[in-house]
């Protein structure tokens, strides 16, 4: 095949697994945010909606949901700037879904002679690229809580945008302490920097070469600005229910609110992405960088199939005992799910031992490395990025909301001054280890 | 004028980390202790599995009945007016007993519109009117079966629920002795 044509195809290809990645995350996370917030709470979660006794722990209530706003009028207040109120939402959909083009799932492969990039976009300019986009976020909400013509709206989408530009600025300047540190603003350039071992002034460290080693000032304050940047509590003042009713989507229903609720979840797979693909390595596994991954299949193998058990074995349990503690209550199908579901996280445990056992008996084919590096890699990105999932639904059900006074002392007064020392201090360290 | 001291908070407090983190590590213990022990979690699966009323709730009501199986109630309409949510609509038709004036043709509750105040209970010189049967959760699929009628509300054993929380009253008799109920 013809190099172009390969790279065209491949680019092609990556785009749409890449607009489809957070579309594919929003439900689950939408799930993970009740379930999540039921468990931490003592309770169990949604449980009731059904399709002919499957459950799903859940899932299924997301149907409901889609199902319901679907069906709802879609009403154009007779106030409102009908133009910009109907592009805010789509505004705000687009702009959370571009900027996980440039984010790599994996170390690039070699296919036949050709270079398989698990990449869509390889822009030189890199992370700027995802700051201009995600800073683009803010118009949807200004739009809205503007065009809505309320004042409740108004006054949501005048605090948000406050609060996202306050924060930007330090999320930006701990963005640059890292470029700074990685020499560098290209993304597949920084993830690959990140698959080696500390090393401080000759001496290597057991630490893996990632950001959140080199940069822990500005990993926490990327962390706390992109909370800020998606909206989300502690941060959430954009919505403050008691205050403000809704915020700048009150005067939005049906669909232009599910666009509105998808692209806030969006903008935090997003947000998961960046910060794991910036401060946590990416797709690197820790202490495994890709030519080694490569060299010793069998070890890929050992890992991918180790977390197999780990996790299958983790996820069975878990899902007998609540099968048990619901046992009670079900007739039929209804009773019989939860166990099934449960046998089915023993039963991947079981077979990634019986695929660890089995291929020590027999030779691996020519293109076994490739694969499973590749796949190890997704997964590994993969377990980073829920990780920070969990994290968002964690820190939301756990923290009050912050006073505005305090969210702009906050920002102004201690982020940002630490963003500038953070990059004055690491500058000097770059300049003395030059010397 | 009483001056609030508010709480100042010190160093470590401001940079909210660290008390971020307790938090976190609180929330946390709850989600391990709720994956590993789901029964240890206070739940009850509500329409499957239902809370055992303490004897004394106040639940929806119910009309007592005399020995021959008539309602006590002499449709007297001090329930009625008592109702702050003008819930009991009450019909007299005269009675066939001599020594009792009136009888209720008509006794409706509307439960859309009860609140539960129990007023009509302490209004009701006859103890004709109880609200101690232990439903509190009630649902119907339209307006007309969540109004109770007369056979509805005398449908039950006319035994008291607890004895000992359902004194006999001091009454006043006005009819003679055959009026007792």
């Amino acid at each position: 095949m013809d190099n172009h044509l390969f790279t065209l195809i491949n680019i092609a290809v990556m785009t749409v697994v890449m607009w489809l990645t957070p579309l594919q995350f929003i439900p689950f996370f939408i799930w993970l945010e009740r379930k999540g917030s039921a468990i931490i709470q003592d309770r169990i979660g949604p449980n009731r909606a059904e399709i002919f006794g499957v459950r799903l722990f859940g899932m299924v209530h997301n149907f409901a949901d889609v199902i319901k706003l679907l069906m709802k009028e879609n009403i154009t207040p007779s106030h409102a700037n009908g133009f910009y109120y109907w592009l805010a939402p789509f505004w705000s959909m687009t702009v959370s879904l571009l900027p996980l083009l440039i984010i790599p799932l994996a170390a690039p492969m070699e296919v036949a002679g050709h270079s398989l990039r698990f990449q869509a976009a390889n822009f030189s300019v890199g992370v700027l690229y995802i700051l201009s986009i995600t800073s683009m976020g803010v118009f949807g909400v200004i739009l809205a809580g503007w065009a809505s013509n309320n004042k409740f709206s108004l006054l949501g989408g005048l605090r948000s945008s406050a609060q996202m530009i306050s924060y930007e600025l330090s999320m930006g300047l701990s963005v640059v302490g890292l470029l700074m540190v990685f020499q560098g603003v290209k993304v597949d350039a920084i993830v690959e920097t990140q698959g080696g071992l500390l090393t401080l002034a000759g001496h290597t460290l057991p630490f893996p070469h990632w950001g959140i080693f080199l940069q822990p000032v500005g990993f926490f304050l990327f962390l706390v600005a992109s909370f800020a940047e998606t909206n989300r509590n502690p941060f959430d003042l954009a919505e403050g229910e008691s205050e403000l009713v809704a915020g700048y989507h009150i005067e939005y229903s049906s669909v232009k609110f599910a666009l509105f609720f998808m692209a806030e979840y969006s903008n935090m797979v997003v947000a998961a992405f960046l910060i794991s693909t910036l401060f946590l390595g990416g797709y690197q596994v820790p202490f495994a960088p890709t030519q080694v991954l490569l060299q010793k299949p069998q070890l890929t193998l050992l890992l991918l199939c180790g977390g197999g058990i780990l996790a299958g074995g983790f996820l069975g349990r878990v899902l007998y005992l609540s099968a048990l503690d619901q046992k009670v209550l079900h007739t039929g199908m209804k009773r019989w799910e939860p166990f099934i579901f449960s046998a089915v996280g023993f039963g991947g445990a079981g077979m990634s031992l019986g695929l660890l056992v089995f291929s020590h008996f027999v030779a691996l084919p020519v293109w076994a490395p490739g694969v499973l590096t590749a796949l190890l890699q997704m997964i590994c990105l993969l377990i980073k990025v829920l990780f920070f999932c969990w994290l968002f639904v964690w820190v939301r059900w756990t923290m009050p909301r912050f006073r505005y006074d305090q969210l702009m002392n906050l920002g102004w007064k201690l982020m940002l001054p630490l963003a500038l020392l953070n990059l004055l201090v690491t500058g000097v360290f770059i300049l003395v280890q030059k010397q | 004028m009483k001056i609030v001291e508010r709480p100042e908070m010190t160093g470590s407090q401001k940079l909210y980390l660290g008390e971020v983190l307790k938090g976190l590590l609180v929330t946390m213990g709850h989600v391990l202790r709720n994956l590993m022990n789901p029964k240890g979690m206070p739940v009850i699966f509500f329409p499957e599995q239902k809370k055992a009323l303490p004897p004394t709730t106040r639940g929806r009501h119910r009309l007592m009945k005399r020995e021959d199986e008539s309602p006590r109630c002499t449709a007297c309409m001090l329930c009625a007016t008592a109702c702050p949510a003008e819930c009991i609509h009450i019909k007299a038709a005269e009675s066939a007993d001599p020594n009792v004036e009136k009888l209720p043709e008509k006794f409706e509750i509307d439960m859309l519109r009860c609140v539960f105040c129990g007023f009509c209970v302490d209004a009701c010189p006859l103890d004709a009117i109880r609200m101690d049967v232990p439903e509190i959760a009630i649902a119907g699929y339209t307006r007309d079966s969540l109004v109770y009628g007369k056979e509805f509300l005398m449908d039950h054993d006319n035994k008291d629920i607890v004895p000992e929380y359902n004194p006999p009253r001091p009454v006043i008799w006005t009819h003679g002795p055959h009026a007792k109920p």
